[in-house]
C-alpha cells in the first residue's frame, strides 16, 4: 500500500497529464477512486485547481455518477445482484441477511472499514442466481444460511 | 457584407444575420416565445424546453439554441406547442413551493408570470413527491432558497461565466438535483464574493438579498438615535424603475424627496464621498506615480471585486488603493467630521446605506472598517429595500418633488454622479489628476475612451510629458482576464479601475431586477450610464477638486488628501483569504 505522499504524487501526475483536455474532470475522478478508493474534500480541490476548474464543477460531477464514493470504502466491497434473474431467485432476502449481519444499510461502511455493502445491477451470472460479489471474487447459488459463513471468511 | 439568412416565422417573413438563433429572429418577427432558462449572452442552453418551436423537424426543438437557416419555416403557436409548453411548466411547478404572496420576487417573477402568459389554471395539475430543502441564509448578502428552484441555470452561469468564481452548480441527478455549493456547504462558507449577480440572473425568488429594511425601520423609530442615509450614484439611475419610470430615467431629486419622507434625520449623498474618493484616490495615484510606488494602482470602491482580488489574485493585494470605499468614507466622516460639527456624540448616529450593491452588506461589517469601537456604516439596504420601503410607507414616488441633498456631505460633482457606471472612477480620477498634474485646465472633461459597455477597455492619456496607460474592467471575470494579461507580462498599466459587476455599479446585485425578455430589448447596463452621464454633462461643477464642500472638509478637518488624520479615516488594508475553507 503506498502512504498518503505517494497517493497524492500520483493523483498529481495524473493530473498533469489531462490537463488542457476537454472533461478532463471524469478520468481524474476515476483515477482518484482508484488511488483512493473514494473522492474526498481535498482530492476534488486538488483536482479542480489542478485543471484550473471550480471545486463545484468538480463535486456536481462526483455526486451525478454513482461510480464515485465521497466517504471511504471498506476494504471488501460486496456487490449483492438485485437484477432481475437474481432478484426473481431471492436475493432480497440475501441482501437483508448481509444488512442484519454487518448491521449497516446498502451503501454504507461498517464502522471498521472491513465492508462497504452495495446494491448493484445485473452482474452477467444470471445462471449462478442469486449472486453477489467480495471484491472480484463471485458466490452464486446463494441462501441466506450462507452469508455469515462466507463474510467470516473475509474477516479472517 | 454580412451573410443574410430568410426564414419564414409564424407566416411572417424575416431576414437575418447568419447564426442567429431562432428565438432572436421571432423577436425581430415580433413575436415573443417564452423563455425560462435563457439569458442573453449568458446562459444558452436549450434546458428548459418553454421556448419549443416546430420547424419541421421530427421533435420540437429550443428556438434559443436553434440557429436560422434559408427557407426555414417555423411555427411557434400550434395546439401541440401550446400544449406541450403549458404540460412543461405544470411539471416545473409540481415540484416548486408556488407561495407567491410572501415571496420577494411576487409580481417580478418569470415563471408567475408565465403561468398566466400561458394559461396555467390548475398549478396542482400534477401533484407528487416535492423537494423540500432549508433555507441557506447564513450569507449576510444573500439567501438562497431552493423551494422556489427552476433548475434553470441562469444563477450557475452569471456565477461561473460572467464572475469566474464559480461557487455554485448543479449538485446530485434527476429528482435530487439541486443547486448549491460543493459539499452543500452554505454561501457564507465558500468563496462567494457577495456580488449578487446571481441574484439578477434569478427567473423565480429562489435568490434575493438579506433583508435589512426591518433594522432600518427600527432605527427610524428609535429617537435616541440620529439615523442619516446616504445613497450611492447607481441607486439614481434605476430606482425609478420599480415606480414605472422609464429605464434610463434619472430621479436624483425625488430619490432626496423620498429619504426624508421616510424620516432620515439627513439626506447625505455617497456622491460627495465619491468626490472625497477622487481627492484621495488620485494623491494616491501621483504619489505612487512620483515615488516609484507599486503600479498599476487598481481601484477600491467595489466591495464584490476587493473580495474576489483577496481570494483569488491575493498577489495584487499590493496593488489596491488603499482607499476605503465612498459610503464608507461617508460613513467615517458622519461619524467624525459632521458630528463635531453638530455636536453629537458619535455613538449615537446611526448610518444607513442605499447601495445598489449586496457586496456591500458584506462591506459594512468587514472589522477594519471601523473607527474607535464603531462601524463607519451600520445597515445597509439595496436599491430594490429601498423601493419596497417607500411603498410601505405610502409614498407616491413618481409625483414627488425635485429635493435637494443635505449640505456639507450632499453636495456633489459630475465627477461623483458618473461613479455608477463602468469607467466612471477612472474618468473622474483622470479629470482630477489631470489638473493637479499640469496645473492646466482640461479643454474637454470626458474621456470618452473609458466609457462604454467592451468587458476591458484601454487608454493612454497624455498627462504632461507623461504617458499614462490606464484600463478599465467591469465583471470580475473580465477582471480576471486582465490581472492574467499583467501577470504574464503581456500588459503594463499604471491605473486600473474594476467594478465587480457587468456593466458597473447601475447593473450591481441590488438593483432592479431586469427581466430575460427584457433584456432582449434593451441594455440597462447602457440605458441607466447614460442617466448618470447625462446628469454629469448638467451639472456646473465636473471635476471633484472643484467640491467646494470636499475643499472645506479639507480646509476645517483633514488638513490635505493623505494626510495623517485622512489615512486614519479614509484609508484601509487587505489580507489574503483562502479559497476553501478547512
Amino acid at each position: 500500500m503506498p502512504d498518503n505522499k505517494e497517493k497524492y504524487a500520483k493523483l498529481q501526475e495524473v493530473i498533469e497529464k489531462h490537463k488542457g483536455e476537454r472533461g478532463a474532470v471524469m478520468p481524474c475522478l476515476q483515477e482518484a477512486m482508484n488511488i483512493f478508493g473514494y473522492v474526498p474534500q481535498d482530492v476534488q480541490e486538488m483536482i479542480a485547481d489542478g485543471l484550473g476548474t471550480t471545486l463545484s464543477e468538480v463535486y456536481g460531477v462526483s455526486t451525478f455518477y454513482s461510480q464515485f464514493s465521497l466517504k471511504p470504502k471498506g476494504k471488501h466491497v460486496i456487490g449483492v445482484c438485485l437484477g432481475t434473474a437474481c432478484y426473481v431467485k431471492g436475493s432480497q432476502k440475501i441482501i437483508d441477511k448481509i444488512s442484519e449481519e454487518l448491521k449497516i444499510q446498502p451503501g454504507d461502511t461498517t464502522e471498521d472499514g472491513l465492508f462497504t455493502l452495495n446494491a448493484t445491477r445485473c452482474l452477467g451470472a444470471c445462471g449462478l442466481a442469486p449472486v453477489m460479489m467480495i471484491g472480484e471474487e463471485v458466490f452464486g447459488r446463494l441462501t441466506p444460511d450462507l452469508v455469515p459463513g462466507i463474510l467470516d471468511k473475509f474477516r479472517a | 457584407m454580412e451573410n443574410l439568412v430568410k426564414l419564414t416565422i409564424d407566416g411572417v417573413s424575416v431576414e437575418v444575420p447568419a447564426g442567429t438563433t431562432v428565438l432572436e429572429a421571432a423577436k425581430k418577427a415580433g413575436i415573443n416565445i417564452p423563455t425560462l432558462c435563457y439569458l442573453k449572452d449568458i446562459n444558452q442552453i436549450g434546458a428548459c424546453r418553454m421556448c419549443i418551436v416546430d420547424a419541421g423537424a421530427r421533435a420540437f426543438g429550443a428556438a434559443c439554441v436553434l440557429p436560422v437557416s434559408n427557407g426555414m419555416n417555423v411555427k411557434t403557436n400550434t395546439p401541440k406547442i401550446r400544449e406541450a409548453r403549458r404540460v412543461n411548466l405544470e411539471l416545473l411547478l409540481s415540484n416548486h413551493d408556488k407561495k407567491c404572496l410572501d415571496c420577494a420576487r411576487n409580481q417580478k417573477c418569470e415563471l408567475q408570470q408565465m403561468c398566466q402568459d400561458l394559461g396555467v389554471d390548475d398549478v396542482d395539475k400534477y401533484k407528487g413527491k416535492m423537494n423540500e430543502y432549508d433555507i441557506d441564509d447564513l450569507s449576510p448578502s444573500i439567501v438562497r432558497n431552493n423551494n422556489k428552484c427552476i433548475l434553470c441555470r441562469r444563477c450557475v452561469a452569471a456565477c461561473n461565466k460572467t464572475q469566474a468564481v464559480g461557487v455554485i452548480g448543479p449538485m446530485g441527478r434527476g429528482f435530487k438535483t439541486k443547486i448549491a455549493s460543493a459539499w452543500e456547504q452554505p454561501l457564507n462558507d465558500v468563496a462567494c464574493i457577495n456580488c449578487g449577480q446571481c441574484i439578477a440572473a434569478c427567473p423565480t425568488g429562489a435568490l434575493y438579498e438579506k433583508d435589512s429594511t426591518k433594522a432600518v425601520w427600527n432605527l427610524l423609530s428609535d429617537e435616541t438615535k440620529h439615523v442619516v442615509v446616504q445613497p450611492a450614484p447607481a441607486v439614481r439611475a434605476a430606482l425609478g424603475e420599480e415606480f414605472g419610470i422609464p429605464m434610463g430615467t434619472s430621479v436624483t431629486g425625488k430619490l432626496a424627496a423620498a429619504l426624508r419622507r421616510l424620516g432620515f434625520e439627513k439626506v447625505f449623498d455617497t456622491d460627495w464621498a465619491a468626490d472625497l474618493t477622487i481627492m484621495e484616490e488620485g494623491t494616491e495615484f501621483i504619489g505612487r506615480l512620483k515615488n516609484g510606488g507599486t503600479l498599476p494602482l487598481i481601484t477600491s470602491c467595489s466591495p464584490g471585486w476587493i473580495k474576489f482580488c483577496e481570494t483569488y489574485y491575493p498577489d495584487f493585494i499590493p496593488n489596491l488603493s488603499s482607499c476605503k470605499s465612498p459610503h464608507e468614507m461617508e460613513g467615517a466622516m458622519i461619524k467624525s467630521y459632521w458630528a463635531e460639527k453638530e455636536g453629537i456624540d458619535p455613538k449615537d448616529i446611526r448610518v444607513v446605506s442605499v447601495m445598489p450593491c449586496t457586496a456591500k452588506k458584506f462591506e459594512a461589517r468587514r472589522p477594519e472598517l471601523s473607527h474607535n469601537g464603531m462601524q463607519d456604516v451600520d445597515e445597509v439596504i439595496t436599491t430594490r429595500e429601498l423601493a419596497k420601503m417607500i411603498k410601505e410607507a405610502g409614498i407616491d414616488f413618481a409625483n414627488l418633488p425635485d429635493e435637494d441633498f443635505d449640505p456639507m456631505l450632499g453636495e456633489s460633482t459630475g465627477a461623483g454622479v458618473i461613479f455608477g457606471a463602468t469607467g466612471g472612477v477612472m474618468e473622474a480620477a483622470l479629470r482630477t489628476v489631470y489638473e493637479v498634474v499640469t496645473g492646466k485646465t482640461l479643454d474637454k472633461v470626458d474621456f470618452e475612451a473609458v466609457r462604454g459597455t467592451e468587458g476591458i477597455k484601454e487608454a493612454t492619456i497624455k498627462v504632461g510629458d507623461l504617458d499614462v496607460n490606464v484600463a478599465v474592467a467591469h465583471g470580475t471575470a473580465n477582471a480576471a482576464k486582465l490581472l492574467d494579461s499583467i501577470r504574464s507580462g503581456e500588459k503594463t498599466y499604471h491605473f486600473i479601475e474594476v467594478m465587480g459587476c457587468p456593466g458597473g455599479c447601475v447593473t450591481g446585485g441590488g438593483q432592479p431586477i431586469v427581466s430575460a425578455q427584457k433584456r432582449m430589448e434593451c441594455d440597462p447596463k447602457a440605458l441607466r450610464a447614460a442617466a448618470l452621464y447625462n446628469e454629469d454633462a448638467g451639472k456646473p461643477q465636473r471635476k471633484s477638486h472643484e467640491n467646494a464642500s470636499v475643499m472645506a472638509l479639507y480646509k476645517d478637518y483633514l488638513g490635505e488628501p493623505n494626510s495623517h488624520l485622512a489615512h486614519e479615516l479614509l484609508h484601509t488594508h487587505y489580507a489574503a483569504r483562502p479559497k476553501y475553507k478547512k
